[in-house]
């Protein structure tokens, strides 16, 4: 018998704003709106500058580990435009445009990284999930989320986040094979910035692109540059469509580059040549929307002193938001553990600063009760 | 009323609820048409579909993983891991996330799933398919830990494990899935999370048991002709120390019979809590009859490892002599 060939595929790769500047405008037509695009570059603008104040509120001792999201504001950002209110946003650590897009309060994150677990309390009404600490694992709740929209007839979309290193991991696989064989609602977007902290993505696939993984698990997969808004706007568009109308998941592999380090606890110049950071400086993200909106008059000198005034104010009163927040109580940490909390978890609370943990409860008499416990959505 | 088996009335709380509430779906591997490795979910695909009765591939942290999706959106998922010894793969998933989810986003976004497990050994089954380690669950903060050992017992915790609002694994002694039958209503009840069940009133000392082992306790108690009071804890966490308290305090002489290893078994806890609690009642030091610090042996030899009759009498007549 000859040998047959089964399976024949390939990869397509989507730029449509480069860094030098052009313009794709057989892809772009109708992309998104003029008036959007500069909100849109807006938004970058103040996300930057948060990250740059974050940064440094680190540096000063008034934050703790922050992971710097500079050069990767156009994926996330990209994602969160294209998705609907009943979309769910899942996602890692380093997705602050997007999130803040969908309507995140700023300080949330800040709050978080603050070590303040208060700022992962997610608005009612807003489905997104907390950041994501372990790498890889939220691309199940994805998943598990994709389906219950499906499963109630509903047509939203699950969309999550993660970055080159978490497709080494068996969770990632196990998230897509699900959602490719269950026929579920869920775009893999992967950001993949070329470096797991110090491990470049060579060492992840050794595959030419990561997009195939996607491939292998039989689901619709696309390359797009990542720092380019217009490309990942195009690639969220069909597969937001394609989990909508036919519950098939997509497999979206960003190219993009963490400009800064994994986070303030890391140090980049160990591990990569500066030459390269240098290139990739070139194809930010923001520079090139910049650039973009000027050349078709959108954008100005004047504007841009205005939107650096206006980010300076948001952010500022941001920060005073996060630092000015009451302390949490000392027993907050209890609380929320359990809807109705242990008898024995009530004693440790009640007593934690009182005695020691092996008093008989029926001594403590008159401890103070707990606050009412947080309910189910 | 029904005289059922432990599997019939898992069963049929299954079919209850789902019946009861169209959020509530089961996942797992081979859940589906074969309705289970042991049958526990046999006739749901035919009575309630795809949708609602969903074989998975074949990956446990994919299903507990995906099962906190499907909570966090919203539903109320029980999902299936075929055996004990395979909770491993979800293990990060449960403690990660599960666990913590509430208390991570402060309640407002919460794990309702009730994952089902046949735990145990006594089943002459292959290697990882007869472990306990409820323990290690119990010691995950976030967690409710539930092992039956009953019939009734097991239909009413069910229930009360499906609609509690935080996430639960719920721990099926296999070794007495078929091993005998007991009168289950019919109509829909619950036993509450937390509580545990004297089983037989005593007064020379109290036993402290909870899944296969009852009936292991059972029979060492009758053989020994003592008056023994037996506490089925039904809940592994949160655990119900008033109700062993109250029994020990009675008594003032106290064993513990627990199938999983012995260190940092949960009959340390217990004895522990038993000290902090009764101290000045107690005749005797506490006693545990447990597993062995060892892998649990293949079958040949796992009835020397699980404790029997012989090795609980043993202990009470050690402690009854004290």
């Amino acid at each position: 018998m000859p040998v047959k060939t089964v399976y024949n595929t390939a990869i397509e790769s989507v730029s449509i704003l480069d860094e030098h500047g052009n313009f794709d405008a057989k892809l772009g037509k109708g992309l998104i709106p003029d008036k959007d695009v500069v909100k849109l570059y807006e938004h970058m603008c103040v996300c930057r500058h948060l990250d740059e104040v974050a940064f440094k509120l680190q540096r000063s001792g008034r934050m703790g580990t922050y992971p710097e999201n500079r050069g990767q504001e156009a994926t996330s950002l990209g994602a969160a435009y294209v998705l609907k209110p009943q979309d769910w946003l899942v996602t890692c650590y380093r997705e602050n445009a997007g999130l803040f897009w969908r309507g995140l309060p700023m300080e949330s994150i800040l709050l978080h990284w603050m070590g303040d677990e208060r700022g992962n309390a997610i608005p009612a009404g807003l489905n997104v999930t907390p950041i994501a600490i372990p790498i890889g694992t939220q691309m199940l709740h994805a998943t598990g989320l994709g389906w219950s929209m499906k499963y109630r007839g509903e047509d939203g979309v699950a969309c999550t986040f993660f970055g080159d290193g978490a497709t080494s991991e068996g969770d990632f696989h196990e998230a897509a094979n699900f959602a490719a064989n269950l026929d579920l609602p869920v775009i893999f977007f992967c950001q993949n910035n070329g470096w797991a902290i110090s491990v470049p993505s060579r060492i992840q696939c050794s595959a030419p692109t990561l997009a195939q993984r996607g491939i292998a698990y039989g689901m619709d997969t696309i390359q797009v540059d990542g720092n380019d808004l217009f490309a990942v706007v195009y690639a969220m568009k069909a597969a937001v469509k394609r989990a909508r109308t036919h519950h098939r998941p997509t497999f979206i592999e960003a190219v993009t580059y963490r400009l800064g380090d994994h986070t303030t606890a890391d140090d980049a110049r160990r591990y990569r040549d500066p030459a390269e950071v240098e290139s990739w400086q070139h194809k930010d993200p923001i520079l090139r929307l910049r650039a973009y909106l000027e050349g078709k008059k959108l954008w100005n000198g004047a504007k841009q002193e205005a939107i650096e005034a206006h980010a300076k104010e948001t952010i500022s009163a941001v920060v005073k938001r996060a630092e000015d927040i009451d302390a949490p109580s000392n027993v907050d940490f209890f609380d929320s553990m359990y809807v109705t909390m242990p008898a024995d978890l009530r004693v440790q609370r009640d007593t934690m600063r009182t005695s020691s943990l092996g008093q008989n409860p029926a001594e403590l008499q008159g401890a103070p009760q707990p606050a009412a416990a947080h309910v189910a959505r | 009323m029904a005289n059922l088996t432990l599997v019939q009335a898992i069963n049929l709380a299954l079919i209850q609820e789902m019946e009861k509430d169209d959020r509530v779906l089961i996942l797992g591997e081979d859940v589906g048409r074969n309705g289970g490795v042991f049958r526990v979910t046999e006739g749901l695909h035919q009575r309630f579909g795809d949708a609602r009765v969903v074989d998975t591939p074949l990956a446990e942290s994919g299903i507990i993983g995906t099962a906190i999706g499907l909570a966090m959106g919203g539903l109320r998922p029980v999902p299936e891991i075929q055996f004990e010894g395979f909770l491993g793969p979800a293990y990060d998933q449960i403690t990660t996330h599960a666990a913590r989810f509430r208390t991570r986003t402060r309640g407002t976004l919460t794990c309702p799933l009730t994952i089902r497990v046949p735990v145990g050994g006594g089943i002459h089954a292959p290697e990882l398919h007869s472990d306990s380690p409820e323990s290690i669950y119990a010691h995950t903060p976030g967690l409710k830990v539930v092992m039956p050992s009953s019939p009734y017992d097991a239909k009413g915790l069910l229930i009360s494990a499906i609609r509690d609002p935080d996430p639960v694994i719920f721990f099926e002694p296999k070794r007495i899935y078929r091993a005998f039958r007991e009168e289950v209503p019919e109509d829909e009840y619950t036993v509450p999370i937390g509580e545990a069940r004297v089983v037989t009133e005593g007064e020379e000392m109290t036993m402290i048991s909870w899944g296969a082992s009852v009936i292991q306790c059972m029979n060492a108690i009758e053989a020994s002709g003592r008056s023994i009071e037996l506490v089925d804890l039904r809940t592994i966490y949160p655990l119900d120390i008033e109700t062993i308290a109250r029994s020990v305090r009675k008594t003032g002489r106290a064993v513990i019979v627990h199938e999983a290893p012995k260190t940092c078994g949960l009959g340390a806890e217990i004895a522990t809590l038993i000290m902090e609690h009764c101290f000045l009642q107690l005749e005797a030091p506490v006693q545990r009859v447990t597993g062995f610090d060892t892998v649990m042996p293949y079958y040949k030899l796992e009835l020397e490892y699980l404790p029997d009759e012989t090795r609980i009498g043993r202990a009470i007549e050690e402690t009854a002599a004290y």
